[in-house]
């Protein structure tokens, strides 16, 4: 115990120590180059740390990922493209990879539609700091909590007893009989995503929000003066000059719903057709033994499926430096 | 100057941050003290007190201190904890399957040398002592058993009757109840072991223990006719079960036979290991002497006095001598009482006798009684094999036309499950 007390207290004071102490090191070592070429050599050794960081924790392991994915279960023989092939010939890994392309397009759509339509709508009353907060709240919990909360949500009992479930309480008060939330296909799936969207959606708001906020009231004075309705103001105006946030908060959710598995493997572990990529990955790692070839493949994929919603986001993001 | 000064004194105290970052860093790679055990295991709440109650007298004995963690996913922290090689001293295993594969791997060590052994084959169940085994070595001992394939009543819907055999169950006149059983098979990322639990009582009292080790060994296909008739018999107890698939995939396991104590109640029977009167207690709202059971009877008279049965197993990772005396400790009669004594379990040691409740008697009564005595089937198999038997149980519940679907699908995990890709 004491000895844990002084392990952290070195960490506490000594890290951020250790790096000072590094920089004052290295600018020993580069008062020994000429002075003219000081300047070209200081950059690297201040991002040098950084560098190690990113190969040590980040370039490392993915390169090791995809040596991993040719490799069989134990990593021990090579199997070529076999763990891809059975990504590509399993029923079940291809109805998870399904399922995530339903999260990526109704998630996202949800998320983003949904932020859009509440940033606009709140931009406009007296309340909207509070409207904003309460809707903003659920990000601050826990997927895995959420999923719990939404497991209570969606419960059902049997139609002779009473329903201890939200849901089904309130439909049943309009006297539609209990409805399987989590087990109906393919309205589960959708069940699922709605947990993601309502997570969500604050994070989408707060920054469609703010950059709403970003676009001058002279503009779209000038344009109603004219004589342009509000849907002309927004589609011409307001949507047109938020399209880069859109973009911005788009990317992050479609990554998000890509990763999504905390939701369902709470609320469904994958049954009843419910299953997504990133669960069948922890499935193929975390069930012993283990096949570190087939996850390794899987995470692959995922990461093959996100790169090109980064690459499309960092040139875009490009684009925009070039106007600017 | 003194600038100068000043700068080297500022570098010389910022150089030994560095050091002592650096040395702290290497420091983490050591273990704890030659005095503490360390335990990782699956119980948490009332039962993580009863295992601690239970470790109490040694560590007062010795002087040693056990320094217990309690983790939901054993096999996958396991699975971690072996490719990284940062072990517990002693853990708990999922399964016996994982427990081979774990001795295979080298990471356990055997108990031969740890254990008495004369005394530990004289005070186990011959049965479990084998299942305990690999390769002819001791790797694993029973902390506790849980007795599965009971048929639980309530005393005032149900006399006792002890049916002949099965046919004589599904002919029970189901009274005022609205259905014959009741089953549950939500369970989180587990759902549908409760309907594992089903299909292996069939097997081995359909098929025998010889249909029922090969097929846990993987060598049994899923559709051959002796496992698919033990599905095919789950699939009548179903078609009895109050509520249907949407009541029997939506209900967790723990509320599975609280339709036993309701008016009117929802069934007549509920099919479930020894632990579940705890749960009668606590979420169906039933008393001690409500309830009652009798062991699920045969249906080849050939196969009659078969059992199965689930256990925590615990297994030796390390070479520490205090950890291999608390092995020691663990598994002799006085150790075992403490843990009986709590209630909800029976010991494997049957050396003891002394149990809290007439449920726990019977169920220990009925494990000598056994003639053959096999472990859960699906705690056997290994882990995938095991999660793709749980799902299948949710897919059959749920549509029972799909088993032959269902059946194949489960043959293509077996073909590449066992062998140690």
């Amino acid at each position: 115990m004491e000895n844990d007390l002084i392990t952290a207290a070195i960490v506490v004071i000594g890290v951020p120590a250790a790096l000072v102490g590094y920089i004052l090191l290295t600018e020993r070592l580069i008062q020994l180059v000429p002075e003219k070429k000081q300047g070209l050599v200081r950059p690297w050794f201040w991002i040098a740390p950084a560098i190690l960081f990113l190969v040590v924790f980040l370039i490392y392991p993915t390169l090791n990922t995809i040596v991993l994915s040719f490799l069989d279960g134990q990593s021990k023989n090579f199997v070529g493209l076999d763990n891809y092939l059975w990504f590509a010939g399993d029923s079940g890994t291809l109805e998870a990879l399904r399922n995530s392309v339903l999260w990526v397009i109704f998630m996202t759509g949800g998320v983003v539609g949904l932020g859009l339509l509440i940033a606009v709508l709140v931009d406009r009353v007296r309340y909207e700091s509070l409207a904003k907060s309460v809707i903003f709240v659920p990000l601050a919990i826990s997927f895995v909590a959420a999923g719990v909360i939404w497991n209570f949500m969606y419960q059902y009992q049997d139609p002779s007893r009473p329903q201890t479930g939200t849901l089904n309480a309130l439909i049943g008060i309009v006297g539609l009989g209990p409805t399987r939330f989590t087990q109906e296909q393919p309205l589960n799936n959708f069940a699922l995503i709605f947990i993601g969207i309502w997570m969500w959606t604050g994070f989408a708001m707060v920054i469609l929000s703010a950059g709403l906020k970003g676009i001058s009231i002279e503009l779209m004075e000038a344009a109603r003066v004219d004589g342009a309705t509000e849907w002309q103001v927004f589609r011409g105006i307001v949507l047109p000059l938020l399209m880069p946030t859109i973009f911005v908060v788009a990317t992050t959710i479609v990554i998000t719903a890509l990763k999504s598995f905390d939701i369902v493997f709470t609320v469904t572990n994958g049954n009843f057709g419910t299953d997504v990529i990133a669960r069948e990955m922890w499935q193929q790692m975390f069930t012993p033994p283990g096949n570190f070839g087939r996850a390794s493949a899987v995470a692959i994929i995922l990461l093959l499926a996100i790169i090109p919603f980064m690459a499309l986001n960092i040139r875009r993001f490009r684009e925009q430096e070039a106007i600017r | 100057m003194t600038r100068h000064i000043r700068d080297s004194r500022l570098f010389a105290v910022l150089a030994t941050a560095l050091l002592l970052v650096v040395a702290a860093g290497c420091n983490q790679g050591a273990t704890g003290s030659d005095k503490e055990v360390t335990v990782v295991g699956s119980w948490g709440g009332s039962e993580q007190d009863s295992f601690l109650a239970m470790v109490k007298p040694w560590e007062d004995k010795t002087g040693n201190k056990v320094k217990y963690t309690g983790s939901r996913g054993l096999g996958a922290y396991l699975t971690t904890a072996v490719a990284s090689g940062t072990l517990p001293d002693i853990a708990g295993l999922p399964g016996p399957g994982e427990m081979i594969q774990f001795a295979k791997g080298g990471a356990l060590k055997p108990l031969d040398t740890v254990l008495d052994m004369a005394t530990y084959k004289a005070d186990t169940t011959s049965a479990l002592v084998d299942l305990g085994s690999s390769d002819g070595k001791v790797y694993g001992v029973f902390m506790k058993l849980s007795v599965k394939g009971f048929i639980w009543y309530n005393t005032k819907n149900y006399d006792g009757t002890v049916p002949a055999n099965w046919d004589a169950v599904m002919a029970t006149d189901k009274g005022s109840a609205n259905s014959l059983f009741c089953v549950g098979l939500e369970s989180g990322a587990d759902s549908g072991w409760p309907g594992t639990d089903w299909v292996e009582d069939f097997v081995i009292r359909q098929s025998g223990p010889q249909v029922y080790d090969s097929w846990v060994a993987g060598t049994t296909k899923w559709d051959d006719p002796a496992i698919k008739s033990a599905f095919e018999a789950f699939g009548d107890v179903l078609d009895k079960t109050f509520g249907g698939p949407a009541k029997v995939n939506s209900t967790n396991f723990g509320d599975g036979g609280n339709d036993l104590f309701t008016t009117p109640p929802g069934c007549l029977f509920h099919h479930q290991a020894s632990f579940i009167s705890d749960f009668f207690k606590k979420q169906g709202g039933a008393k001690d002497g409500d309830f009652d059971f009798f062991v699920m009877p045969e249906i080849n008279s050939q196969y009659a006095g078969a059992l199965t049965g689930g256990g925590d197993i615990v297994g030796l990772f390390s070479d520490k001598a205090a950890a291999k005396d608390l092995l020691k400790y663990l598994v002799t009669p006085e150790a075992q009482q403490i843990w009986a004594d709590k209630g909800g379990f029976v010991s494997a040691n049957t050396k003891v006798t002394k149990y809290p409740t007439p449920v726990e008697q019977k169920s220990a009564d009925s494990i000598k009684g056994a003639t053959v005595f096999r472990f859960d089937g699906g705690d056997l198999m290994p882990g995938t094999m095991k999660a793709a038997f749980f799902a299948a149980m949710v897919e059959f519940a749920e549509d029972q036309s799909k088993l032959d679907s269902i059946l194949a699908h489960l043959n293509e995990i077996q073909a590449t499950a066992y062998t140690p890709a």
